[in-house]
């Protein structure tokens, strides 16, 4: 069984966010890492980087597939996880944690409400 | 039509395996992480299932004839229990498939059995009969691919892994490219010093319905397709319909690299093209090269000089797992081919820089 928080909600194309705060955080789930494999390549935004709801916001890559990330909301970067460029690797040993990706501060909060709960992303992956 | 499984399909399946259709057959890409599975074969030993290889078995009388006018090496230089690599080619001289041929002893009237790539058995029983008919030889072919499971054993440790299941075997005398049947766990099997990754290692054909009993007595990690390519491309060796095909990468020997199996001095379909390339020269040719801009090289992926002119294709390529670098294969006019020539590789639109290398990338 795969790791599926209930702090967070996620996205059909197995992205999370969590907030703190005006922040949100982003990355993708336990069973995103699990199917790539190893990661050996990421490519995320810069800070302040504007970004709309479902744009591509980077690329994850394994050694055996290449996979686009999309923004789950719409919002400012603010912060990205440069240990990913060094340690990719960070992705598949801790998704949740130090796996992370960018953090970004919401333009339209009500785009949440767009998101899967963790109830409803368990169903999708099963 | 549905895939095609090895005998050894369920078992895989428990072990957790993730599965991925190669040459028409299910076979295992990895079992948890291809990085751990590379590093297993380079430090110490893994075992692959590679029940997907053909098997083509050729015998009686004209047998060495049928195999030397349809293969570019010369198979009368074979002793009984030698093998060699070799190209199989059209009339125009393209690669339609490499293979590793093996002279079987000389016993049970058999003499050959060749190992065309996965999903090619039908293609190559169908040539070598057609050939055969025309040519009116009298040699009796075979498509035994469902007769023989067939694993390799590849690593450092690989002689003390097989030699432990083969105790009645002096598998340690047998150089490069020699093989012997011996008894594994009990079985007997083709055991050939031969492989696909740059290390020492074994293949092991054994019969299909026993195959769990010797791969239950080979000690080593199991590795799926996923660190089999990896580990190839470390070593710049080609993979079949990616870094050549008839259809879409149509290359001959001399463009792919491996001219050595190519001997001129035989008589073989192919011949004739092959000699005018080989004193006219050829065009582009198969390089390697590394990423010096961070990113991955794809299959796929056009090579372009500084000047971003197209000039070639990525044909594999990789984060080579022990080097932890950006590696790939490819054609490029020859012009470009030297070391340290520096051109651009376009990943996903985006010039990034590299240089050419001439493979193996790691060394032995």
């Amino acid at each position: 069984m795969f790791e599926i928080p209930d702090d967070r909600k996620y996205l059909e194309s197995h992205e999370w966010t969590t907030t703190e705060g005006d922040t949100v955080r982003i990355g993708i789930s336990d069973f995103a890492q699990d199917e790539l494999g190893d990661v050996v390549f990421v490519e995320l935004p810069t800070e302040g980087d504007e970004l709309d709801a479902g744009d591509e916001f980077g690329v994850v890559e394994s050694i055996k597939a290449v996979s686009d990330l999309y923004a789950p909301i719409s919002g400012t970067v603010t912060a990205v996880n440069e240990a990913l460029f060094d340690a990719p690797e960070l992705v598949n040993d801790d998704p949740y944690g130090d796996g992370w990706m960018f953090e970004m501060e919401p333009s339209d909060t009500d785009e949440f409400d767009d998101l899967l709960s963790p109830e409803e992303y368990r169903e999708q992956t099963e | 039509m549905g895939l095609r499984k090895p005998p050894l399909y369920d078992a895989h399946e428990d072990a957790g395996a993730h599965f991925t259709e190669f040459g028409g057959w299910d076979m295992p890409v990895e079992y948890d992480s291809i990085k751990a599975e590379h590093a297993a074969v380079r430090e110490s030993v893994g075992i692959f299932d590679v029940s997907h290889m053909s098997e083509i078995e050729v015998s009686g009388p004209d047998a060495t004839a049928l195999m030397q006018r349809l293969t570019t090496n010369d198979v009368a230089a074979l002793e009984p229990g030698d093998s060699q690599y070799s190209a199989i080619v059209n009339d125009e001289g393209v690669i339609i498939d490499d293979t590793v041929v093996y002279r079987l002893p000389d016993r049970d009237n058999r003499v050959y059995l060749f190992i065309p790539n996965a999903g090619h058995d039908e293609e190559m029983y169908d040539r070598w009969a057609s050939f055969r008919d025309e040519w009116d030889l009298d040699a009796t072919v075979e498509d035994v691919t469902e007769d023989w499971a067939m694993f390799a054993v590849q690593g450092p440790d690989a002689l003390d892994t097989v030699s432990e299941a083969a105790p009645d075997a002096s598998l340690g005398d047998l150089s490069k490219f020699q093989a012997t049947f011996a008894d594994v766990a009990g079985i007997e099997c083709w055991v050939a010093r031969t492989g696909y990754t740059g290390e020492d290692g074994f293949e092991i054909l054994c019969p299909w319905g026993d195959a769990e009993t010797v791969w239950s007595a080979l000690d080593a990690t199991p590795c799926g397709l996923g660190s089999r390519d990896t580990l190839r491309l470390e070593m710049g060796y080609l993979l079949s319909g990616q870094d050549f095909d008839p259809e879409n990468e149509p290359r001959t020997p001399y463009e792919a690299g491996i001219g050595f199996v190519v001997k001129l001095d035989t008589e073989f379909v192919g011949r004739d093209a092959l000699e005018q390339q080989h004193e006219a020269g050829v065009d582009e040719t198969f390089v390697g090269f590394t990423l010096l801009d961070r990113g991955v090289p794809r299959h796929g992926y056009d090579i372009a000089t500084e000047d971003g002119e197209v000039i070639g294709v990525v044909t594999s390529g990789t984060m080579s797992p022990t080097l932890s670098e950006p590696i790939g294969l490819g054609y490029v006019p020859v012009e470009y081919a030297d070391d340290g020539t520096e051109v651009h590789v376009l990943v996903r639109g985006r010039e990034k820089r590299a240089e050419i290398v001439t493979p193996p990338f790691i060394n032995q």
